[in-house]
């Protein structure tokens, strides 16, 4: 997996990349963590590269989520494939995680 | 007739992206489309992560993996470890969430696990063998 973090001036976009499995979720949890303790409470995860998640990322995320909305802020989606789809739907998450096509609407939502 | 391939590996995080690649390959060979192959690696991977962490508790220890692939159309998988046992019945049930005030994450893995799979079945410490969890899925 990789993790890469566009700062734009209000929202940053984490990209991830490869798989999101217990091997490699403390790091997407730690990049979500930093930004959030940071202040950064607008944030867009670009999954357009991420090829499988399974609930250790989902925990992640849904933590992600709350302190971001707690905070005044939001985490969104954009490009999930059918695959991590599929995950969110099945333990239903698709209703509280909001998802994009384009990166445009995803940064202009939060 | 049937094709049976085993894998034995350390039970450790590192390990999943294999015991994926290596499940995927059964279940693509037993006629599994895309969508059912992701439900059938995430339900080894969640159990494979539950072994790692809650039966051997990260301690050393190996899982074994058996894929048989059914001619007539299923996938059988069998997990066995030697860690520490666990009552499945006193794991939260998991209730997917409408709301991000109810939402709650305790149970989530073996949630994906039975929502992924035809059958599941926990045995613990089998003589000889230890812990053997039975997955199966129809085509």
């Amino acid at each position: 997996m990789e993790i890469s973090v566009k700062p734009l001036k209000h929202v940053d976009i984490v990209s991830v990349t490869g798989r999101i499995d217990s091997a490699t979720a403390p790091e997407f949890d730690n990049a979500l963590k930093g930004l959030l303790e940071r202040g950064r409470k607008k944030i867009v995860l670009d999954f357009t590269k991420l090829d499988y998640m399974s609930s250790a990322g989902l925990r992640a995320m849904l933590s992600a989520l709350k302190a971001a909305k707690n905070g005044g802020g939001n985490l969104v989606l954009v490009n999930v494939n059918e695959r991590v789809r599929d995950t969110l739907i099945l333990v239903g998450f698709q209703s509280l995680f909001l998802q994009f096509n384009d990166i445009v609407d995803a940064v202009d939502s939060i | 007739m049937s094709t049976i391939r085993q894998l034995v590996v350390p039970a450790k995080h590192d390990q999943l992206a294999q015991i994926a690649s290596f499940v995927a390959h059964g279940a693509e060979e037993a006629g599994f489309e895309e969508g059912l192959v992701n439900r059938i690696e995430l339900a080894v991977d969640e159990a494979c992560s539950n072994i790692i962490d809650h039966a051997y508790e990260g301690t050393m220890g190996f899982i074994q993996l058996e894929v048989t692939v059914e001619v007539r159309g299923s996938l059988k998988i069998i997990l066995i470890d030697q860690g520490h046992s666990f009552d499945p019945n006193e794991v939260p049930v998991y209730k997917p969430c409408q709301t991000l005030d109810n939402a709650r994450i305790g149970g989530l893995g073996l949630h994906l696990m039975r929502q992924a799979m035809d059958d599941i079945c926990f045995e613990f410490n089998v003589p000889g063998l230890g812990n053997r969890l039975t997955m199966v899925k129809y085509l």
